[in-house]
């Protein structure tokens, strides 16, 4: 289950013609997913794009109504895979992911897929995960595009023109016969927009029709000579296909005077960007009314000649407005008109930055550079564009440059991964610092302050195979982590059995949180939940032994931070070849307080007793060293300015977010630190033993302290 | 979906001025940033604007800052604007900011210009991984937020909304939604805010309870610069010099202390009173006693001239230090009233709820041994190895059941043996050992001695941070003599110190003492 619940959403999948609908930009992809006539949708979680699995997660009934077959695909090159359903056969099919690290795995299954060609419309949906909120490396996923010869769709960032790029998507797909990818940005995956639904289609030609009456060819198999035909296929007959659908739909759209000196080539996502710089230049209006000429690239590959030239010529020069890095649009462009003779001049990244978000800013500097260098006189009354530059030089200003922290994501309140981390700490104050290798999920953020624990990340479940190059005769050990998502993802078999089979002495640390955490709580193979569409409870201890690793411990409480670093300190020391596996498993936080809170409180409510547990500091006790908050970054763990005079520093505090862990006082018990921290049990409906107890307890607890402080001399508060 | 216009103007058109109103919503994931933004569309959209929100959270939502966007317009004719995803420097209108330091992250970006935006901002702080890991007091100023706030912004409504909303058991989103309806900034009235709160689903009275409390406090006049509440620090809390306190002991000590000069009062006050808390009356007065020969010394050496910086110095660092934490205090602190009620406070634990407590403890050998009369103490860290095995381990002392609570209290009674303890001795021979550093440099460098001074202030926590607090203090003291010879030493001695609550193994103070070696 995934940690939001998309209950409402699955409403808005319902709509029928002519209704309105009004959200998400992702969902309204879903939506027209359902509207193509799709026959199944399979795909990987990740920012910006896990809503639309966890929407269709949700929609079981609107699913099997349409008869559509949804599946949480192991990895995206799972869900590349799943598109093999319309090589062969008239079905539509959609895969998901965020990219460009998912067509990295899945490109292997892209290319195949783009070799043989396809006979149903094959979607891929792209998150685009560039720019301010990425949370991977800066690269475009457009250079896939071209080296596999299938299509790149980039529209312009408004629900009406994605829902119509994703159903005329299907049909250029089908025309061509060749996969089609959708890119969605970040922003626009999550931009709040409406537009006007259609019925949703059942599809003409079911999964099951197939199945039942199953067609091959061989020549659609990547495999020679099939393979050499292949490639003259996309050239000779694919490409013009879809340049033909292309310019007889108008998926690229022209704004502005038909004829001027110069214009603006921009792909179809940096639209709305392009046009708030010419507002704010004085060249456009809010409504799209420009006075330069605009041609947007709502299909950035394969570019159309024809439309190029028609646009560029009788113009003195051209700006492509082109995000991120190499500037292949610019390139392509460049060889069109020269090989037409067309002696037009073309801008880009001249005046652009080559590098880095195309920002507002960025834009209309870029704009404005170029129309300064080009066609000086629309800039002859323009209005001085919003800027910020006087304010930003202040002193006042730039001091508060030094004072503003940063505030990178973390572990969250009760993480169960930050004991983890914090016996890694130890471990290494203890034996020294370690190599250790991370991997991609929520315990990345270990390489952040206060943990510093990870010096590379090579890619999802590539942890410990990043570790490899180390297994040599050494006094240390590397140790590498890799969370339960990456483990299924790829991670058994290219980190655990590749560490068992290469007999590596590393020690690899499996962080088993339940869920794909990171990506927004949903199941994988060794969820603890039982989810009815999923066979869940597969053991991580148990794949791990499957696969041939001997030396293999197991906690079902992370917060054991004691047992975590001892057990650490034993692996490290261990004289037995291959890799020494430690599983950590504790369910994540945020996923547990979703399911338990609501229970915890409806009990309460019902009368029922119930023990709450959370942790307290006595700030009398506290030093102020803050030595916890190195081994935990807990937000709930903060500090608090006290009015002590004998005070020089702040102590340490606790939140009402506390949910009572356990890792401070684990913590604080295995790092000696400190004798501040206490756990509080708040018993909540106590039963009447429970109250007889407390009586007694109380009532001599009580006569011992009003004892003492009758007895004690003291100046009063 | 040509849309070519006919006619090609050569000359630039004037085009309509009309700009949507935008707004940046600066939170940390958790916050209900994006609820606020959805708040702010519908309100929009039932008004019959069009309205265009995105983010960015990625995993930002895991506690990191982040951003949500809108930008709303009035309908033209059913022509649907063309709305920007991201909000550009200089064009912003209202910046609402969940936290304080936020409000500063939306300043640095360049959202908040003069000409245009209004800063809506929470005054609260949630301190970052960076600013409460360190060992001393990196936490930022706020005072740097709010003048920046005063140059950058058109119009500043700044308050703590945070206790606000916890005040009504609500969440910020509703009362950064309260202080928007209230700042006049969207031409919407207060009941079509209210109206998208109750069309919500859960928690809707207190979110309204919140909404309405943030729309008064925002009706407020704004705080003059000078006056406002925002300091780095809450003020030190010194109470006045009693007239008598009821016991002949304590009025003794009350006596000695007027003894002093006045402006010395507070603090010695301070000191006499947590000593007598810690130990005794007679204690305190060897305090008095001990600050009082700092004193003759300071007054021989021309502190008059200097305040008495050194004696008051001293009336801190002298109680601190003979206020050592051991075990018998912490057990003392554990089993008291005050402390069991502050518990209950903390906790909220209501009527007919019951509340326990754990202590995590792990006392080790040299704790224990720290806690015996000092020959025994000795002889048994003279041989780990007998009992060594019965402190590896943390004890979780459950204080709220008799036998806990008994223990507890048994090692609070050890308070009149305290003196003859390993732990005293040691702690009186450290004292004695940097009293001595720091008075041999009073006659040839005052400010340096009053620096070794506030030097103490580095020894601090238990066990290992203990030693190494003890350790940096102990690189910082090496370097007195040295620096006493130099006029800026002072200076130096403060850097050392600030440097040493940099990091926790010193890093960076070993930088500086390298420096100074290179003077």
């Amino acid at each position: 289950m995934a940690e939001r619940s998309f209950a409402r959403e699955v409403q808005d999948l319902k709509l029928g013609e002519g209704e309105e609908f009004r959200g998400e930009g992702i969902l309204a992809i879903t939506k027209a997913l359902l509207q193509s006539g799709v026959s199944y949708v399979g795909g990987y979680q990740g920012a910006p794009i896990s809503h639309l699995m966890d929407v269709l997660a949700d929609a079981k009934d609107v699913l099997d109504e349409l008869g559509v077959h949804f599946e949480n695909s192991a990895s995206e090159a799972a869900a590349a895979a799943t598109l093999a359903a319309s090589v062969n056969y008239p079905i539509r099919g959609a895969v998901t992911f965020k990219a460009p690290v998912g067509i990295n795995v899945a490109s292997d299954a892209i290319a195949n897929l783009a070799s043989g060609g396809v006979t149903g419309g094959a979607l891929i949906i792209i998150g685009e995960d560039y720019g301010e909120g990425s949370s991977i490396m800066q690269e475009r996923s457009h250079p896939f595009a071209m080296k596999s010869q299938i299509w790149l769709l980039d529209p312009r960032p408004n629900l009406p023109t994605i829902v119509k790029m994703v159903e005329d998507g299907f049909e250029l797909s089908e025309v061509s016969h060749t996969p089609v990818m959708l890119e969605v940005r970040i922003r626009a995956c999550h931009v709040h927009g409406r537009f006007m639904t259609k019925d949703n289609k059942k599809p003409d030609f079911t999964l099951r029709q197939a199945l039942e009456n199953p067609r091959r060819d061989t020549e659609r198999v990547v495999l020679p000579p099939a393979s050499y035909l292949h490639e003259r296929e996309k050239i000779e007959q694919r490409w013009p296909a879809a340049v033909k659908f292309i310019k007889e739909r108008k998926l690229n759209e022209f704004f502005g005077p038909e004829t001027a000196d110069v214009g603006i080539v921009v792909q179809g996502g940096m639209y709305n960007s392009v046009m708030r710089s010419l507002q704010q230049l004085g060249l456009a209006d809010v409504y799209g009314e420009t006075s330069v000429p605009i041609y947007c690239l709502n299909v950035t590959y394969p570019l159309i000649d024809d439309e190029v030239a028609v646009f560029a010529a009788n113009k003195k020069a051209i700006l492509v407005v082109e995000e991120g890095q190499p500037e292949f649009i610019e390139q392509a462009l460049n060889t069109i008109l020269r090989r037409r003779d067309i002696q037009t001049k073309i801008c880009g990244k001249d005046v652009l930055p080559m590098a880095g978000e195309y920002t507002p800013q960025v834009v209309t500097k870029g704009i404005k550079g170029f129309l300064e260098l080009h066609e000086k006189n629309l800039l002859g009354n323009s209005p001085p564009p919003p800027d910020a530059s006087a304010v930003l030089a202040d002193p006042k200003i730039k001091e508060l440059a030094k004072t503003v922290p940063p505030r990178p994501p973390s572990f969250c309140v009760g993480c169960p991964e930050r004991p983890i981390f914090a016996a890694m700490k130890l471990i290494q104050q203890e034996l020294g610092p370690h190599q250790i290798a991370g991997d991609i999920g929520c315990h990345l953020f270990a390489s952040l302050p206060p943990f510093n624990i990870g010096a590379t990340t090579m890619g999802y479940g590539l942890g410990p195979a990043s570790s490899s190059a180390f297994n040599v005769k050494a006094d240390k050990k590397p140790i590498s982590v890799i969370g339960d998502g990456g483990f299924w993802h790829n991670g058994l078999s290219t980190s655990i059995a590749n560490a068992v089979y290469n007999k590596q002495n590393q020690v690899i640390m499996v962080v088993d949180n339940f869920y794909s955490a990171a990506t927004g709580g949903q199941d994988i193979p060794s969820s603890r939940a039982v989810n009815p569409a999923r066979a869940t409870n597969n053991t991580i201890v148990k794949a791990v032994k499957g696969v041939g690793a001997r030396w293999v411990r197991h906690t079902d409480r992370t917060y054991d931070v004691g047992w975590m670093r001892d057990t650490l300190r034993k692996a490290l020391r261990s004289k037995e070849s291959g890799p020494k596996v430690i599983v950590a498993s504790s369910e994540c936080m945020l996923n547990k307080q979703r399911r338990v809170k609501p229970l915890f409180q409806k009990a309460v409510r019902d009368g029922e007793r119930r023990v709450r547990e959370r942790f307290g500091v006595d700030e009398d006790v506290c030093t102020g060293d803050h030595a916890c908050i190195r081994l935990s970054g807990c937000p709930s763990l903060s500090v608090k300015h006290t009015d002590d005079p004998l005070k020089d520093d702040p102590v340490a505090a606790i939140d009402n977010n506390c949910v009572g862990c356990g890792n401070c006082g684990e913590v604080s018990e295995a790092a000696v630190l400190c004798p501040s921290f206490y756990r509080a049990d708040v018993i909540h409906n106590p039963s009447r033993w429970d109250r007889f107890l407390s009586d007694i307890r109380r009532s001599v607890i009580d006569y011992l302290q009003r004892r003492r402080e009758a007895g004690r001399v003291a100046f009063a508060d | 979906m040509m849309n070519i216009q006919s006619g090609t103007p050569k000359a630039p058109t004037r085009y309509t001025t009309e700009r949507p109103i935008c707004i940046a919503v600066m939170a940390m994931g958790g916050q209900g940033g994006g609820v606020l933004a959805d708040w702010i569309v519908e309100l929009a959209e039932s008004e019959g604007w069009h309205a265009q929100s995105t983010s960015v959270p990625g995993v930002a939502q895991r506690t990191g800052a982040t951003i949500y966007y809108v930008e709303m317009l009035p309908p033209k004719g059913g022509r649907a604007p063309i709305l920007s995803l991201m909000p550009a420097q200089g064009e912003v209108d209202v910046v609402l900011a969940a936290e304080l330091m936020e409000a500063g992250r939306s300043i640095l970006r360049g959202l908040v210009t003069p000409d245009r935006t209004t800063l809506i901002a929470s005054t609260h702080r949630v301190y970052s991984t960076a600013e409460k890991e360190k060992p001393g007091d990196a936490t930022a100023d706020p005072a740097v937020v709010m003048d920046a706030a005063d140059i950058a912004a058109k119009h500043t409504i700044a308050f703590d909304m945070e206790a606000l909303a916890n005040k009504n058991n609500s969440h910020i989103s509703a009362c950064l939604f309260g202080t928007l309806a209230a700042s006049g900034t969207l031409p919407f009235e207060r009941e079509s805010f209210e109206a998208i709160i109750k069309a919500g689903g859960r928690g809707i009275e207190a979110s309204l309870k919140a909404f309405g409390a943030a729309y008064e406090a925002a009706k407020q006049p704004p705080v003059p610069a000078a006056a406002r509440p925002v300091l780095k620090r809450p003020g030190k809390h010194f109470a006045p010099l009693p007239a008598s306190a009821g016991h002949p002991d304590l009025d003794a000590l009350l006596a000695r202390i007027r003894e002093f000069p006045a402006p010395l009062h507070a603090m010695l006050f301070a000191g006499a009173k947590r000593l007598v808390d810690f130990q005794d009356p007679a204690y305190a007065g060897e305090y008095l006693g001990r600050v009082d020969t700092l004193h003759r010394l300071d007054v021989a050496n021309g502190g008059a001239g200097k305040s008495f910086a050194f004696t008051a110095a001293a009336a801190k660092y002298v109680a601190v230090a003979m206020a050592y934490d051991d075990v018998i205090r912490v057990a003392d602190l554990k089993t008291r009233s005050s402390r069991y009620d502050r518990v209950l406070r903390e906790n909220s634990v209501g009527d007919g709820q019951i509340v326990y407590t754990t202590e995590y403890m792990h006392p080790r050998l040299e704790e224990v041994a720290g806690t015996m009369p000092a020959p025994l103490g000795r002889f048994l860290e003279f041989f780990p190895a007998l009992f060594g095995f019965a402190f590896r381990k943390g004890r979780r002392v459950r204080s709220g059941t008799i036998h806990w609570f008994l223990m507890l209290y048994a090692l609070a009674m050890l308070k009149p043996i305290r003196r003859t303890t390993l732990r005293h001795k040691r702690e009186m021979a450290h004292l004695e050992k940097w009293l001595a550093v720091a008075t041999a440099q009073l006659a040839k460098n005052y400010d340096v001695a009053v620096e070794t001074i506030n030097a103490r202030r580095l020894v601090k926590g238990y066990s290992d941070t203990h030693a190494r607090g003890e350790s940096k203090f102990d690189r910082v003291i090496g370097a007195v003599p040295a620096l006493a010879a130099r006029a800026d030493g002072a200076d130096w001695m403060r850097r050392l110190r600030d440097a040493a609550l940099l990091d926790e193994k010193g890093i960076a103070l070993d930088g500086a003492l390298k420096t100074i070696a290179t003077l």
